[in-house]
C-alpha cells in the first residue's frame, strides 16, 4: 500500500512498449522508414497524454519524469525572464524537485554583469491541513514575480490545493502559474484548461506507466528557455534523442487512465475510508494527517501518537505490508519530513507518520488484513514506548 | 529504511529482550528527547555490585529498539565496573554492526546505560558517575 512511491506498470502498457525495444527501435529523427515509424509513435503518444489532460499534443514535452519537468519549469521560466523578474513564489510542502532548484538559486546571488539582484523565493505557509491560502500567493505577488509553483496535490499528507483559485490570481497578475501534479495525474480529473495553470509536470510511474519517463504540459505562448540544449527535438525545447519506448509508454498509461480515472476514484476512495474508519475504529491516539476532503482519493496518512515510524514499517514490513514514514529515523536525516513539520506537528507526533496509498491493484481483502496486523504492531510498539503514560 | 538491518538486529527487533519497567529499580536512566526521534529508559536492579535485572522502554527506529535490547542483555550479571566498559561500539558489534547513519542509536544505548549507573551510585554512594554527562542528543 504504497502507491504513491510508484505504482505497478499496467500489463497493457508493457506490451504497448515492447515491439519499441525491440523491433521497432528507429531513431525518431532518422528521415527513413524505421525513423519515420518512430517519430509516428511519438506523436500519438503524444495526443495520448494530451487528450488526459485536455490541451493540443504541441504543449506537451516529454522529459525523464517529475524531477526534471519541474527542474524545468523553474529553470526554464526565471531563466527567460530575468533581469526583469527574478522572484519566485512556492510554499513550503513541495516536493524536493521544486524546493532543491529553488535553494539553488538562491544561492547564485546576484547576476554576474550586474544586471539584476540575484533571484529571490518566498516559501508560502500552509495551514495545519496543509492548504495554501490563494490570498497569501496574491500577497506575495510582486512586479518582479516570475512564477508561482504550487502543487496540486501533496505526496506526503494527500491535501489537495486550490489550484484553480491561485490561477485567477497568477492570470490576473499576469504571473506564470506552475503546479507538480505528478501525484494527480491519471489519479484524478486534471483538466489544464480548468485549472488554468501554464505549466504542469507529470511522471508515468505513478500511473502505471515506467519510471524514466514524464512531461511538462507549457502552454502555448509561455516564455521559457531550452532545458537540455543539443538537438532540435521537442520542438528545440527539451534535446536528446526522445525515449520512444517510454513515450508509447505514457501514452498508453494516460489512454487508460482516461477510462479508467472515475472507476480509480471510485475504489481507491472507498478502500482509503474503510481504512481510514477501521484505523479510527481500532487505535485510540491517531489522527488522519492532510486535509479530510480535500484529499487524493488514495492517500491515506495518519500520526500515530507515541510510535516511530520506522519500527511501524519495519514491522508492517515483516507482514507483508508496504507503507511509508515521514519520520525522521527512516531519512537519515534526523529530523521529520519537512511537510510534517510545515503543518505544525509537535516533534513528538512527527514522528509517528504513517502514509498508506492505494492503487488499482488492492483489495477489500487487503485493507482487512492491514486493519487486522496494524492495530497489534501499534500495541506492541507502544507497550515498549516512554512516551505512552505521559 | 537507508540500509538494511544485520539479521541480529532485526531479529533483537522482532523480538526484543527485557521490555518493560522495574517496580522499585535501584537506578534508571533515560536520555534522549523527542525532537530527534528517539527515548531510552532503562531500569536495573542491583544485588552486591552486580547487576541481576536490566529492563528497558524506547521510543524510536529499528536501531534503537535493538540497540536497547542488546544492551541490557550484555549488563545483566555484570557487575558495575564490567558494565560500565560496555561501550556503544561493542552494543553496535554484539548486534553484528549497523548503518553509519544508525550508530547514533548505539550512543543513546550507552547513555541510558551510564546514565542508570549513575543514578544507582548517587542513590548509594551520594556521588554520580564521574564525569558522566550524556552526548547532547538534540542534534
Amino acid at each position: 500500500m504504497d502507491y504513491a512511491a510508484t505504482t505497478p506498470p499496467h500489463p497493457d502498457v508493457v506490451e504497448a512498449m515492447l515491439p519499441y525495444l525491440k523491433e521497432k527501435f528507429g531513431n525518431p529523427s532518422s528521415l527513413h522508414s524505421f525513423g519515420q515509424e518512430a517519430k509516428a509513435a511519438v506523436e500519438e503518444g503524444r495526443k495520448q497524454v494530451a487528450n488526459l489532460i485536455n490541451c493540443q499534443p504541441e504543449e506537451i514535452v516529454f522529459t525523464s519524469g517529475g524531477t526534471e519537468s519541474n527542474n524545468f519549469a523553474i529553470h526554464g521560466v526565471i531563466h527567460k525572464l530575468k533581469p526583469n523578474k527574478n522572484h519566485i513564489i512556492t510554499s513550503k510542502i513541495e516536493h524536493h524537485a521544486i524546493l532543491e532548484p529553488c535553494h539553488f538559486l538562491e544561492k547564485e546571488g546576484p547576476a554576474p554583469d550586474g544586471a539584476g539582484a540575484g533571484f529571490k523565493v518566498t516559501y508560502l505557509d500552509v495551514d495545519e491541513d496543509g492548504l495554501v491560502n490563494p490570498e497569501d500567493v496574491r500577497a506575495a505577488i510582486t512586479d518582479k514575480t516570475a512564477l508561482v509553483s504550487i502543487m496540486h496535490a501533496n505526496n506526503e499528507i494527500g491535501t489537495i490545493e486550490p489550484i484553480k483559485e491561485i490561477a485567477k490570481i497568477t492570470k490576473e497578475k499576469g504571473v506564470y502559474f506552475h503546479t507538480d501534479a505528478v501525484q494527480t495525474v491519471g489519479q484524478i480529473d486534471v483538466d489544464v484548461a480548468d485549472l488554468g495553470v501554464d505549466l504542469l509536470s507529470a511522471s508515468a510511474h505513478k500511473f502505471y506507466g515506467p519510471k524514466g519517463i514524464g512531461f511538462i504540459y507549457i502552454k502555448k505562448g509561455t516564455r521559457m528557455t531550452q532545458f537540455l540544449r543539443g538537438g532540435s527535438q521537442e520542438r528545440n525545447r527539451r534535446a536528446s534523442t526522445e525515449n520512444v519506448p517510454g513515450i508509447v509508454a505514457i501514452g498508453k498509461a494516460a489512454e487508460i487512465a482516461k477510462t479508467e480515472l472515475s472507476e480509480r476514484i471510485k475504489k481507491t476512495t472507498e478502500l482509503r475510508e474503510m481504512l481510514f474508519n477501521g484505523l479510527l475504529e481500532k487505535i485510540p491516539d491517531i489522527r488522519i494527517n492532510g486535509h479530510r476532503t480535500k484529499r487524493l482519493p488514495k492517500n491515506a496518512a495518519i500520526i500515530v501518537k507515541y510510535v516511530e515510524g520506522e519500527s511501524m514499517l519495519l514491522n508492517l514490513d515483516l507482514e507483508g505490508i508496504a507503507a511509508s514514514t515521514g519520520s525522521a529515523c527512516s531519512s537519515g536525516s534526523l529530523e521529520a519530513s519537512h511537510v510534517i513539520r510545515a503543518i505544525g506537528t509537535s516533534p513528538e507526533d512527527s514522528h509517528g507518520s504513517i502514509r498508506f496509498s492505494l492503487g488499482r491493484l488492492n483489495t477489500k481483502e487487503e485493507v482487512k488484513y492491514v486493519l487486522e496486523v496494524f492495530p497489534k504492531i501499534v500495541q506492541k510498539l507502544r507497550a515498549m514506548s516512554p512516551l505512552r503514560r505521559k | 529504511m537507508p540500509e538494511a538491518y544485520s539479521n541480529k538486529v532485526m531479529e533483537h527487533f522482532k523480538n526484543p529482550r527485557n521490555v518493560g519497567e522495574l517496580e522499585n529499580p535501584d537506578g534508571t536512566g533515560h536520555v534522549g528527547n523527542p525532537v530527534c526521534g528517539d527515548i531510552m529508559e532503562m531500569y536495573i536492579k542491583v544485588k552486591d555490585n552486580v547487576i541481576t535485572d536490566a529492563k528497558f522502554k524506547t521510543f524510536g527506529c529499528g536501531a534503537a529498539i535493538a540497540t536497547s535490547s542488546m544492551a541490557t542483555e550484555l549488563i545483566k550479571g555484570k557487575t558495575i565496573e564490567e558494565a560500565l566498559s560496555v561501550t556503544n561500539k561493542a552494543v553496535a558489534e554484539a548486534l553484528g554492526g549497523l548503518p553509519p547513519v544508525k550508530m547514533h542509536c548505539s550512543v543513546l544505548a550507552e547513555d541510558a546505560l551510564k546514565s542508570a549507573i549513575d543514578d544507582y551510585l548517587k542513590k548509594t554512594t551520594g556521588k554520580g558517575l564521574p564525569g558522566f554527562k550524556p552526548h547532547d542528543h538534540t542534534h
